[in-house]
């Protein structure tokens, strides 16, 4: 029975593991979390979750596996404890009555009836009441109360020990949330960011390189042989280019976070800015953008080919921005914008293309489509995801089709 | 039937849910390490040191930082002082076991009795760090290579982590864990929190400080959130001051930030933003007058 809630789970996108699900079978063989339904809920939750972003998902498998068969949850804790034949257990999965319990509601007189007696016997009931077969309490086989065995008994509140609202834990969706996937922070950003590390030791050597020391110690005669070596460090280089001014405004926020997670996380680290696209010049301070540039041709001089290019850029614009020479909205460009990114693939083959504008709504803009036919692909969207995406495509050079003056 | 709870004859100040109450259980039951997560303050770590008093058990704390390897946990070999001592002929130097220094791990696993361990900030170090000691928590034993002996747990102590969250845990390790995520108090369980640290409070101040803080953290996009630790900072304040609770009313205040808020609000840009909003607020107030 319960396999079909761990299928469900599945489909839902939670992977749980065999070796959780065992745990929970195991915890509930030693009675964890089967004193109730809630007891249940969060022991279960417990063994099969391990992200609190995933809790909502969770609380909603849970509350549709569990509605309407709510009361089917303490005949399968009953059945934990015997060794209940096949077919009971099967019969659970159609209907929580059999025939015989059929008609002991019956005798009750009905379902309207049992509520009736259900009123009056807590008008005549004022203790509390455990086992038995008549008054309201646990572990009973009245028909009112809980924990006990008449399926079609009618569920009554809780003691302290259980969390009995009137609104189920997993129905109030608390979670929700904690849900994210566009969980962003410069944090984040830092560890998409680190997977980007290449360490080595370049540099001073300024730290003691205890094993070597050992060894040629050893070697000595005992006598000391002191060893140095410099540090590792990251020595991955960078270079940020990244689109400001115009319908990237919406995406400051965003581009400022990469800014400062990138600007933490690399030493070696170039950041230039330009508009709309790439063309023969960028520059590095926006207050004296139109003073100050850099020709990018500088830029395939400076930098060598080991840099990784990160282009950041939302790539919205009219097409012929991209493909036309002439046609830059600040400027005459003598090129096309087109010619000036080919230029830089070939100058830094390990480049991508991170875009803040959301990747489904990419194929409606033209110069989105364009732009990432011209980066083969390697346009990814400005999320965790997209970046830790964005890092793996880092570690290949892109091939390029067709070579450029 | 819980577990934790026989021990209870000394008062104790930390609440816990239910939910918190059975996730140990079933970490003492099942003998998995439980994993505790939830917004700083929320009395992470606090709850390791509370179920160690509850057991009468020995804690054994092991704070890590991000230069903390998980070898530091078990154990260490000591080969500079080995050097130095043979450099200067101490007679030590035959001995390797001499050089072993124990971490924490080794400690819990040779108590006697069962004991928590509390790896605090699991998050704080490498990415790799809970990778290196799936094997020691799971068979809860560790090889010694200088001596050649092995180190296995007597009696499997309880295992709590913390982590807060800055770093993704592997998958491999999450799945031998259990998970626990402290979510923040609601209005009454707050309430059973500071009554239970500070019993001699005044009500009217509870409930008034209680609206504050509760308000305060409905300020949309503070950068750090009060947290139950703060509230209780600031409670701490107010009580030392003996303030009475008219001076916490909105009416009252003539600055526009709540006494000592300081405690509260530990961002320059936080205590700017509440300004403003708080200014923006009185304005419209003035307008609908």
């Amino acid at each position: 029975m319960l396999l079909d809630f761990h299928d469900r789970l599945r489909i839902a996108g939670l992977r749980v593991s065999l070796n959780e699900w065992l745990t929970l079978m195991c915890g509930l063989s030693k009675h964890i979390g089967t004193l109730d339904i809630d007891q249940f809920y969060s022991f279960a939750r417990l063994c099969l979750v391990k992200n609190e972003a995933l809790y909502d998902r969770f609380d909603q498998v849970f509350s549709d596996y569990w509605s309407g068969r709510a009361q089917q949850f303490d005949e399968l804790i009953a059945a934990l404890d015997k060794n209940v034949p096949e077919h009971w257990l099967k019969q659970l999965d159609y209907t929580a009555l059999n025939e015989e319990q059929r008609q002991q509601v019956e005798a009750l007189g009905g379902w309207e009836k049992l509520m009736q007696t259900l009123a009056k016997r807590l008008e005549e009931q004022n203790e509390a009441h455990q086992g038995g077969s008549k008054w309201i309490g646990t572990g009973g086989t009245s028909a009112f109360g809980q924990g006990g065995f008449n399926p079609e008994g009618v569920r009554i509140g809780s003691g302290p020990k259980r969390q009995g609202r009137a609104v189920k834990v997993w129905e109030q969706r608390r979670y929700k949330d904690l849900d994210g996937h566009q969980e962003i922070g410069a944090r984040n950003f830092k560890m998409a960011l680190r997977k980007l590390r290449k360490l080595a030791r370049d540099g001073r050597a300024d730290t003691l390189d205890l094993p070597t020391t050992i060894r040629k110690t050893a070697n000595n005669a005992g006598l000391l042989d002191i060893h140095m070596r410099a540090e590792r460090r990251n020595a991955i280089k960078v270079l940020l280019l990244i689109d400001i001014g115009g319908s990237m405004d919406y995406h400051a926020q965003l581009s400022e976070i990469l800014f400062t997670a990138a600007r933490s996380e690399f030493k070696r680290l170039d950041t230039y800015w330009f508009h709309n696209f790439v063309y023969e010049r960028v520059w590095q301070d926006n207050a004296r953008r139109h003073t100050v540039q850099t020709p990018t041709t500088e830029l395939i001089r400076t930098f060598g080919r080991d840099h990784r290019l990160i282009i950041v850029g939302d790539a919205t614009m009219s097409p012929y921005e991209i493909s036309v020479a002439g046609g830059s909205v600040e400027h005459w460009n003598e090129e096309a914008g087109a010619v000036w990114l080919k230029r830089l693939q070939q100058a830094f083959p390990h480049c991508v293309w991170l875009n803040p504008e959301s990747a489904d709504w990419w194929h409606t803009t033209p110069s989105i489509r364009m732009t990432r036919q011209l980066m083969n692909d390697r346009m990814f969207p400005l999320t965790v995801d997209g970046l830790q995406a964005a890092i793996g495509c880092l570690k290949t050079p892109m091939t390029l089709p067709v070579p450029v003056q | 039937m819980s577990q934790i709870s026989q021990n209870e004859a000394s008062p104790s100040t930390y609440i816990t849910t239910d939910e918190l109450q059975q996730a140990i259980d079933a970490a003492l039951t099942l003998e998995r390490p439980l994993l505790i997560k939830g917004e700083p303050g929320t009395g992470k770590t606090e709850l390791a040191r509370e179920v160690a008093r509850r057991l009468g058990a020995p804690l054994h704390a092991w704070h890590i930082k991000s230069t903390t390897r998980a070898q530091q946990g078990l154990y260490e070999y000591d080969a500079v002082s080995r050097l130095r001592d043979s450099q200067l002929g101490d007679q030590r130097v035959a001995d390797i076991s001499h050089y072993i220094i124990r971490g924490v791990l080794w400690d819990a696993f040779v108590s006697d009795t069962r004991c928590v361990v509390l790896i605090d900030e699991i998050d704080k170090a490498d990415i790799e760090f809970p990778n290196d000691l799936l094997l020691e928590l799971d068979r809860m034993a560790f090889d010694v290579y200088e001596t050649r002996e092995t180190i296995s747990a007597k009696l499997r102590p309880l295992v709590i982590i913390t982590s807060n969250n800055e770093k993704e845990l592997p998958d491999a390790f999450l799945r031998r864990c259990f998970f626990h995520y402290i979510s923040f108090p609601d209005r009454a369980t707050m309430q059973r929190i500071v009554e239970s640290h500070y019993p001699a409070i005044k009500q009217d101040l509870l409930s008034s400080a209680l609206e504050v803080f509760f308000d305060l953290r409905d300020v949309p996009g503070l950068k750090k959130k009060p947290s139950t630790s703060e509230m209780l900072d600031w409670l701490k304040l107010l009580i030392a001051d003996d303030l009475p609770a008219e001076a916490l009313k909105a009416d009252n205040v003539r600055t526009v930030l709540p006494r000592m808020h300081g405690a509260l609000l530990k961002n320059e840009q936080d205590i700017h933003l509440f300004e403003r909003l708080v200014f923006l607020h009185k304005q419209q107030e003035k307008k609908a007058r």
